[in-house]
């Protein structure tokens, strides 16, 4: 488990994080959503340490995160997965040299255990063969399950997602959703995902923190999120045609 | 006031830069590729440009001492203190500048705007270290060596434009080329090399390492790098001049 509690963040003069608190659970895909500009990133960025908050405290699973010194932290790190919005592989390196960069780096494995990984996690993510193909050679969606792979392959406890889908095609999207629900569930892992797409609330979202100009406006499961009287999260949901075409549809053939 | 905010977050980044490799092997393996990259895929264009500028530097020498009194061995003199003591470690240096500085941060901004130092440093590398050290210990190592192989085919180029020119005779021109030859200018040529290289490699990554934003930053701090390194090694040759020389 994650918690947050009151983090602060500012950027010069402008706070882009409003006392957050909030806790995210393990072995569930926790969600955070809001509008474009919101603080989604930021939060994240904030709670793996990429950014310092200016106050409050972020807990991994009751260990102080905002205090530890840098040497503490690269060992939590190293219990961290991540997956970036572009996917962030690094394409000096091929498929199978990307997933098993981190095992380079920070295990004793022999070539022959570090394979046996790499296509153990590249078989779970569908791309069995891929391995020796440049990143320049992958398509969208290829990128973002090499880049899940590359995030699983030391057996994260947490896992971050930013905007796992963005870019995709709706079906796409539900492929790369549905996988890390069913990682996350596997490996009873703390997943973490941000996105805007309600698409990806409604299926996989067990958790959901809706974030509104920096700050926690509401949380609760995707369950509650459509029978909601909140304002704003009600803007965030029916924020499209379809969603409120569809609403419309469903309370005229309730009356 | 802003120029010492940047001088300090360039010493800052250069002390995460100059600590001991995490996995020595995986730092010898990107080591040999930045050999490729930074020295053999230069080779071209330093022989190109070399070999040119001897002939010219060997021809307006000729030209300019068409006088009885001296003698033609002063054309292969010249033109050697030339190549070796300016031509070759600082000309050569400033193209290096243009086409590795560019290269260098152009490669680091992109890693930077397309988050890959970020999933470094969430895996717990130093990112610094890891991506900016290969360059800068290829650079020192290998640009000497192009500076040797640029001093020599200066004068090669030098020589085969006598030859054609018939401007003196090769005796005399190997004669001048000869005479009174000090190692030290050698030596000093290879210093400056060395101090140059250590300004491109570590100034073009600082730059490409602080990009922030997209395409068009990389671009603009791939040329704020070649700017910065090639106004600092003109700066630097002039203190080192006046250093070495006195
Ligand atoms: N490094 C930074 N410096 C200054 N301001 C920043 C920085 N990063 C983010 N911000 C500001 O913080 C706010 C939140 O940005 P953030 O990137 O978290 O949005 P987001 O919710 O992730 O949006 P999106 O859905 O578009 O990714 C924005 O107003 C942004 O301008
Ligand atoms: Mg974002």
């Amino acid at each position: 488990m994650i918690e947050a509690k009151k983090i602060n963040k500012y950027f010069g003069g402008f706070q882009a994080l409003k006392e957050v608190s909030c806790h995210f659970e393990k072995g569930k895909t926790n969600l955070i959503i809001g509008r474009s500009g919101s603080g989604k990133t930021v939060l994240m960025k904030c709670l793996i340490g990429l950014y310092e908050v200016d106050s409050g405290e972020i807990l991994y699973d009751g260990r102080n995160f905002s205090t530890m010194i840098l040497n503490e932290r690269k060992a939590i790190r190293q219990e961290i997965g991540m997956l970036f919005q572009g996917a962030a592989l690094f394409d000096f390196l091929n498929v199978e040299e990307n997933v098993m960069f981190p095992l380079t780096m920070f295990t004793k494995q022999s070539l022959k255990e570090k394979l046996e990984r790499v296509n153990f996690v590249l078989n779970r993510v569908d791309l069995k063969g891929s391995n020796k193909l440049k990143i320049s050679e992958l398509s969208g969606g290829m990128r973002k399950r090499v880049a899940i792979a590359r995030a699983i392959a030391m057996n994260p406890r947490y896992l971050f997602c930013d905007e796992p889908n963005s870019g995709l095609d709706p079906q796409t999207s539900g492929v790369i959703d549905h996988l890390i629900k069913e990682i996350t569930e596997e490996y009873n892992i703390t997943t973490i995902v941000n996105t805007h797409d309600m698409n990806s609330v409604l299926s996989i979202g067990d958790t959901v923190a809706f974030i509104y100009n920096g700050q926690l406006w509401w949380s609760g499961s995707n369950k509650e999120i459509l029978n909601t009287t909140n304002k704003e999260l009600n803007d965030f949901v029916f924020g499209t045609e379809l969603t409120v075409r569809l609403k419309q549809y469903f309370q005229q053939k309730e009356q | 006031m802003k120029i010492f905010g940047i001088i300090g977050r360039y010493f800052l980044l250069m002390r995460r830069v100059f600590t001991r490799p995490q996995k020595g092997f995986v730092f010898r393996k990107r080591l040999f590729d930045e050999f490729q990259y930074l020295g053999v895929e230069s080779l071209g264009i330093v022989a190109f440009i070399s070999i040119f500028m001897g002939a010219v530097v060997a021809i307006q020498t000729a030209y300019n001492i068409a006088n009885p009194l001296v003698s033609l061995s002063l054309i292969g003199f010249t033109t050697r203190q030339s190549i070796i003591l300016e031509f070759s470690p600082t000309m050569i240096s400033l193209i290096l500048a243009g086409k590795v500085g560019s290269r260098i941060a152009s490669e680091i901004g992109t890693m930077r705007v397309t988050e890959q130092i970020d999933a470094l440093e969430i895996m717990g590398v130093n990112s610094a270290n890891f991506l900016i050290l290969p360059k800068v210990v290829a650079s020192l190592l290998i640009n000497p060596i192009l500076i040797i192989i640029s001093m020599w085919l200066g004068l090669v180029g030098g020589w085969a434009a006598i030859m054609v020119t018939g401007l003196c005779t090769s005796t005399d021109f190997v004669t001048g080329l000869r005479d009174t030859f000090e190692e030290f200018s050698i030596f000093y040529a290879l210093i400056k090399t060395v101090i140059f290289a250590f300004i491109i490699s570590t100034i073009s990554s600082f730059h490409g390492y602080e990009t922030e934003g997209g395409a068009l930053e990389v671009g603009q701090a791939s040329t704020k790098a070649v700017v910065v390194s090639s106004i600092l090694i003109i700066l630097f040759n002039l203190i080192l001049t006046q250093l070495l020389l006195t």
